[in-house]
């Protein structure tokens, strides 16, 4: 199924009003398309809120769905991405064992090695954390679980910025405003 | 009321209940006397509140209000949400909810309204106080009527029905989010004008998208400067009058035959105000591949949607059209057109002179519509209910005027006639209205019978009658080894029950009395039923089977 697909990155902007969450989803739901990772959060706009949403998917679905959410009454803008075009972070959060860790150099040095940091440690447990692309983060889970040390992971969806100057919505909803005005 | 009042709403269809009590007993004082601005038509079902809504709204262009009560009340007109959602009708539906201190509650009679109508309406929204109303129902029929139409729903709280607030109107002629006619693109006008101004063998594809942006007349300017032969689509059928001499009939499933063929045939493919529904495109795979595509629509998402388009032009077809007229170059197709006339007397030959014209042998579906349309007034509204009956009325009726057809295309809601019709008389009510019904969906919504007795509606009923879910008996036959399962049905007197009703009515069995019957229908003042016995096994044809490419289209089976 995957083999002419691609993990697309979404990114919506809509109006902070209830319910706009599960006229997204749905859109996704319908179709029987994933949701990889979700993310949500205040946008640099006032009252306007971002999502982050990623799923594989191949080029035409990923138009109509992104056709289709932006239709949405109160969705201000959609587009959809694929990873070139885009900045692109996540987090993982890995609670190790601390007599673990202390055991085992090789650790602390597959920790160094992917660039994570520890961001806390006490007598029970060490807590990891690692900024990076899915692939790493899983990678370093991988890695870290082979020596048999991690009580807990977990990782965050993915949230992204584009690699042009300005959010383009700004100008979108300036030019609304101005031609209403 | 006076949000209402503001939006120019003149006809309410309605059902009242706890929930809805205190707009009920303001409505009570704003449908009588000095204050009258309403009239309250009392339906027999949620339901049929919502298709008469949609019927008042198509015949009219004006939005259509439904009014009902929370829980069953608004769940029983959630068929119509949807219908109107897939047809691209304005209602806007307001329900009565519990008090926002009960929601969550399971509170008698509560339902999770605008998670339910969600993904069936162009927009659901809950009034949870007073002073929401004047802003949240202006921006209702903003948005049910603006863009391209659908329904709005309303969820509206008890405890906000009975807030006392200073009342300060609101009027919402702007969303920033929601840009209801997208600004056209010369660039695409200008390769959309080379295409057809090359072509050797254009078609236009029509459908009700120029009836909602009014452009009827923008589009017969556009065809008749480039000589294009136009199809429209079923919910299209009224956008250009059937007499026009670019009109080359309908498309779909059912509809004719050179049209059908020649999709696979011309060079450039014009869809106006379309969807390209499956109904009337068959396979898409195998659809058109021949042609340049050029879509007009002014919802960007049915672009590449259903079909893969050359140019699209995004906008609304009042002005894209005249903005493309202009760059066409005068011109003939002559040769082409003609082309389809052999294919047009093939159909003429083998289903419609035997279909509208039997010789012997029980009544047919089409010689009744037939026997309307040849008397029914110019301006007269075709009705239609879901099934054979639609089919052969929307192949054979006569379309003159625009706005004069009402029909479910797009959920196929068996049921929806009858009160479409009541809305429609509303809507027009200058205008004959004529629905056509199989004894199937006529039994469907059968108690708004009642609301036609008490509003003394004038609809024309004619009743269809072959004893069978005729459609589904069609493909049951064709497809399904002639096994009719559950297909054949038990009816009721139907003479009993107009008289019951009070209704006038005639039935007719002989081919001989079907002109005479027809007469004194049209001539009676007020409602009629005209049931015809029907041959019980007649089939609509031609017929492109399900999953097949239109140039796969029989005339006979």
């Amino acid at each position: 199924m995957k083999e002419n697909k691609k993990l697309y990155t979404l990114l919506v902007y809509s109006e902070n009003v209830a319910g706009i969450l599960n006229q997204i989803t749905a859109v996704f739901t319908r179709r029987q398309v994933n949701i990889e990772s979700l993310n949500v959060s205040a946008s640099s706009i006032p009252g306007v809120h971002k999502y982050t949403i990623t799923a594989w998917s191949d080029e035409d679905q990923i138009i109509k769905i992104t056709h289709q959410i932006e239709k949405k009454i109160d969705v201000v803008k959609a587009n959809y991405f694929t990873d070139e075009q885009l900045f692109i972070r996540e987090t993982g959060l890995y609670k190790l064992s601390t007599d673990k860790v202390l055991e085992n150099p090789e650790i602390s040095r597959t920790i160094r090695r992917f660039g994570a940091s520890i961001i806390e440690v006490n007598p029970t447990y060490t807590i990891v954390m690692m900024y990076g692309m899915t692939e790493q983060i899983v990678e370093l889970y991988k890695s870290l679980n082979a020596f048999g040390c991690v009580f807990q992971y977990t990782r965050s969806g993915r949230i992204a910025v584009t690699r042009g100057k300005q959010e383009q919505v700004s100008a979108f909803l300036e030019e609304r405003e101005q031609h209403h005005g | 009321m006076r949000a209402l009042q503001a939006e120019g709403v003149k006809t309410i269809f309605g059902y009242p209940g706890g929930s809805i009590m205190p707009v009920y007993d303001a409505l009570f004082d704003y449908t009588r006397g000095e204050k009258k601005c309403f009239d309250h038509i009392l339906v027999r079902h949620e339901q049929g509140a919502t298709h008469a809504a949609e019927g008042y709204a198509r015949v009219s262009g004006e939005v259509g209000v439904a009014l009902v009560t929370s829980g069953p009340g608004v769940t029983n007109t959630l068929t119509g949400i949807a219908d109107a959602m897939l047809d691209s009708t304005p209602i806007v539906v307001i329900a009565g909810q519990v008090p926002i201190s009960a929601l969550g509650t399971d509170a008698f009679q509560e339902v999770d309204l605008v998670g339910v109508a969600q993904p069936i309406s162009k927009w659901s929204y809950q009034i949870r106080h007073a002073e929401d109303v004047a802003w949240a129902v202006s921006r209702a029929f903003y948005i049910a009527r603006t863009g391209r139409p659908g329904p709005v729903v309303l969820d509206f709280a008890k405890n906000a029905q009975v807030e006392e607030i200073d009342w300060e109107p609101k009027k919402v002629d702007f969303i920033r989010s929601y840009v209801p006619y997208p600004k056209l693109d010369d660039e695409a006008v200008r390769q959309a004008a080379e295409l057809i101004n090359n072509a050797k063998k254009p078609l236009a594809l029509v459908g009700q998208g120029v009836e909602l942006g009014n452009a009827q007349e923008e589009l017969k300017a556009f065809l008749e400067k480039a000589d294009i032969p136009a199809g429209r689509t079923m919910l299209g059928l009224s956008a250009l009058p059937s007499n026009h001499p670019l009109n080359v009939g309908m498309l779909g499933m059912h509809g004719n035959y050179a049209v059908n063929l020649k999709e696979q045939e011309c060079d450039v493919l014009i869809a106006i105000g379309m969807r390209f529904s499956d109904r009337v495109t068959g396979n898409t795979k195998t659809y058109a591949r021949q042609a340049k595509i050029i879509h007009l629509d002014i919802d960007r998402s049915e672009i590449d949607k259903n079909v893969k388009t050359d140019v699209a032009v995004v906008g609304d077809c009042k002005v894209s059209l005249p903005a493309l007229t202009a760059l066409l170059n005068q011109n003939s197709h002559e040769e082409w057109r003609e082309s389809f006339k052999e294919l047009d007397a093939m159909e003429r030959t083998k289903v419609i002179e035997p279909a509208i014209h039997p010789k012997e042998g029980p009544l047919l579906m089409g010689e009744v519509v037939n026997a309307v349309a040849e008397q029914a007034q110019d301006d007269a509204v075709l009705v239609t209910d879901v099934g054979q009956n639609q089919l052969f009325a929307t192949r054979y009726f006569k379309y003159h005027h625009k706005r004069s057809i009402c029909t479910s295309g797009g959920l196929g809601t068996m049921g929806y006639g009858m009160p479409a019709a009541i809305g429609a008389t509303f809507g027009a009510p200058n205008r004959q209205v004529c629905c056509f019904m199989g004894d199937g969906g006529f039994q469907m919504c059968i108690e708004e019978l009642g609301t036609i007795m008490e509003q003394k509606a004038p609809v024309k009923m004619i009743l269809m009658n072959n004893h069978y879910l005729g459609n589904v008996r069609q493909w049951q036959d064709m497809f399904w080894m002639r096994r009719k399962s559950f297909t054949k049905m038990m009816n009721p007197c139907y003479e009993l029950i107009a008289q019951g009703y009070g209704i006038a009515y005639q039935a007719v069995t002989d081919r001989k009395d079907l002109a005479a019957a027809v007469e004194k229908m049209l001539k009676t003042d007020g409602p009629f039923i005209l049931e015809c016995a029907i041959l019980e096994e007649d089939n609509v044809l031609p017929m492109t089977p399900p999953g097949m490419s239109v140039n796969d289209m029989k005339l006979e089976i």
